[in-house]
């Protein structure tokens, strides 16, 4: 090739550029601004100073006694991303990419959003810079997330329902990426997980090794040493890859990832990409990906919009392959009755998709010792989807 | 990388004798059904068609707007795989010669194994491939699979590439260079005719081989413009939305030939 990549393009075996000609210039732009942001020191000032003044970072490391207690094993310690401004870790990476996107000079961002949570990151950070937003969601999960879909239009964001598909995450990515290719020269497509082509998997890390790296210096501050074990849910996997990456090569920290376990794994509805998925590419990169014998994308399904996703970061098929991170699943069954205990015991309600990571905690801490160091990420607050959980248990608010 | 002497290149080479312009339809495979497809290929090349394309349906089809991801569904539904669609192009190869392409999304290659997939799209008389989502900087080892007996690969360049790009494409595309007219995704509308016209020149020029553009070619007036100054001239949506609307009407084999002809003779007009 003529073109010298700035970066390794992928991880491992995965990950790579699988975009459109179109987008190719685009990519490869964004490619060499953030290299030379990445260690530009006004840059990372600035997005730290936003991370402290605006999110409200650091996030607390708080030690969950009740329920360490209660699941009489590991010390749990839960990082409290659920108190970032706007609910959830989504707004690290918006921060970072919205300050890239001034630097690009352009004008417009656009996003794709499960959940609604990176979409009310979105909202709330092209308010605060000024910039235009449009956000694509699957119909199906502006139904499931009709108040995250209010907060966004209420911040001055474009919401834009996606019919085609499956109507959810996956279909919200590709009609993004179609805007992008019709308005590429203006547009800047702020993705919110560590997906799509490089270098969005390497940047999203980058942004979202905040929670890693606080977490980190805290454990090391209370406890005086690194934790045993690390637990988060992985969709996407952005918040699980932000809290893993500062520790990767702390070889004697285990690392747990919690996909969608849906119904079941034997019901073929889930999202568990590591179950029951083999390579593939969808969105611009190559990683596992549910789908049939033919290379068509499978229908996922799990109660959190947040993980209905067939694909994961291609760095995490890395580590799966290696075997450095350890992957499991979590059912809605199970997530459903993590977000009550989460809620009982700590007075804190846990994001759906966090619910997953609390449901492996409770599979997990009790068999650990008393001495040892649990952290979990708790990605997400779950006042989102209080009325989703009422609804299934009949209730009418 | 030397190119697997085959039908593409020869009926540019023919058409470029006569002074002609390639007509190159496109139809997504299996909507409505195979068996129509087959029918329609035929009816395609009577009509006037000189190579013709052939969408592989994707669950997920990045590129391509509103009308052929319908298509791409409807095909889906009926069970439509690459697998079935190169046997249908084998049992085609017994009625017509015309050059087909199948334009797939990389994940259907992968699914199949790259080196099984060239292996049985030359066999079944595929002479090249389109894929939307697969630059130059990821086609490696696909280009070694296909570098001994094809089939050809042929890449897309875009009003957005770069000089460095489009000297990458020129060299490693294969039969011919797919231009995309506009900055957006198929069935877009045309616009700025005199900017493609200057980058179709500009490419024509240095590239040595056929261009042929595609992407919002929708009337028969769009298509007069565009091979006035280009080589070959693919319509795609504007098809894939007859074939929708007539789907289910006895009409369907005698419109497309029409308006295929119309297409035909604007050509012709333009030479």
């Amino acid at each position: 090739m003529a073109r010298v990549p700035v970066q390794q393009s992928r991880f491992g075996d995965y990950g790579g550029q699988y975009v459109p000609e179109t987008l190719m210039p685009a990519i490869t732009e964004l490619e060499h601004v953030y290299a030379k942001l990445r260690t530009d020191r006004s840059f990372q000032k600035e997005f730290h100073e936003c991370l402290k003044q605006y999110v409200g970072r650091p996030t607390p490391l708080y030690f969950a006694k009740q329920l360490t207690r209660t699941l009489g094993g590991a010390k749990i310690y839960l990082k409290r991303e659920d108190l970032c401004h706007t609910g959830a870790h989504k707004i690290n990476n918006t921060v970072g990419q919205a300050l890239l996107t001034k630097r690009m000079k352009k004008r417009r961002i656009i996003a794709e959003t499960g959940a609604g949570q990176h979409g009310v990151a979105v909202a709330t950070i092209a308010a605060m810079f000024g910039l235009e937003a449009e956000v694509y969601m699957g119909t199906e999960d502006m139904a499931r997330q009709a108040l995250n879909v209010f907060r966004m239009r209420l911040l001055g964001t474009t919401v834009t329902g996606v019919d085609a598909g499956s109507r959810t995450l996956k279909d919200a990515i590709s009609e993004a990426m179609r805007d992008w290719t019709t308005n590429v020269r203006t547009t800047h497509y702020l993705l919110g997980s560590v997906l799509g082509a490089h270098p969005y998997p390497m940047m999203i890390r980058d942004f979202q090794s905040v929670i890693g790296r606080e977490a980190r210096r805290q454990i090391m501050a209370v406890e005086g040493t690194l934790p045993h074990c690390l637990v988060a849910c992985v969709g996407g996997g952005s918040n699980s890859i932000g809290l893993f990456y500062p520790f990767i090569k702390d070889a004697r920290t285990l690392m747990v990832g919690v996909e969608a376990g849906g119904m079941g794994l034997t019901s073929g509805k889930h999202a568990a990409r590591f179950a029951g998925g083999v390579p593939g590419v969808l969105h611009g990169t190559m990683t596992y990906l549910l789908q049939d014998r033919h290379g068509q994308i499978s229908s996922t399904h799990s109660v959190s919009a947040g993980l209905d996703y067939p694909a994961v970061g291609p760095e995490h098929a890395m580590h799966h392959d290696s075997g450095r991170i350890q992957y499991t699943s979590a059912t809605d069954q199970e997530a459903l009755e993590a977000f009550d205990l989460l809620s009982q015991e700590e007075g804190i309600i846990p994001a759906l998709e966090s619910a997953h990571a609390v449901a492996e905690v409770i599979k997990r801490a009790p068999k650990m010792k008393k001495n040892q160091i649990l952290i979990m990420n708790l990605s997400g607050r779950g006042d989102k989807d209080v009325n989703q959980v009422a609804q299934m248990r009949g209730i009418q608010l | 990388m030397a190119a697997p002497s085959n039908r593409i290149t020869a009926t540019f080479d023919r058409l470029r004798r006569q002074g002609k312009k390639a007509l190159i339809p496109y139809i997504m495979a299996g909507d409505p059904s195979l068996a129509e497809t087959e029918t329609l290929v035929v009816a395609l090349e009577k009509a006037g068609a000189d190579l013709i394309e052939l969408g592989v349906p994707f669950s997920d089809p990045i590129a391509d707007g509103p009308v052929i991801q319908k298509a791409a569904e409807r095909a889906l539904r009926t069970g439509t795989s690459l697998h079935g669609i190169l046997q249908s192009i084998k049992s085609l190869r017994t009625r017509t010669q015309v050059p087909l392409i199948l334009m797939t999304y990389y994940n259907t290659i992968m699914a199949m194994g790259e080196r099984e997939f060239c292996d049985a799209a030359v066999r079944a008389g595929v002479d090249g491939v389109i894929i939307p989502d697969m630059p130059p900087e990821e086609a490696g080892s696909l280009q070694r699979a296909s570098a001994e007996k094809g089939p050809c690969l042929i890449f897309l360049l875009a009003p957005t590439s770069t000089t460095a790009r489009k000297a990458e494409v020129i060299k490693r595309t294969n039969g011919f260079i797919y231009y995309v007219s506009i900055t957006g995704i198929t069935g877009a509308k045309l616009r700025d005719m005199d900017s493609i016209k200057h980058n179709v020149r500009a490419l024509q020029k240095k590239a040595g081989k056929p261009v042929a553009v595609g992407f919002g070619i929708a009337t028969p007036d769009d298509a007069r413009q565009i091979a006035a100054f280009s080589d070959g001239v693919i319509v795609g949506s504007a098809l894939v939305r007859k074939i929708e609307e007539l789907r289910h009407s006895a009409d369907l084999i005698p419109e497309i030939s029409r308006f295929t002809s119309e297409l035909k003779t604007a050509l012709s007009d333009s030479c």
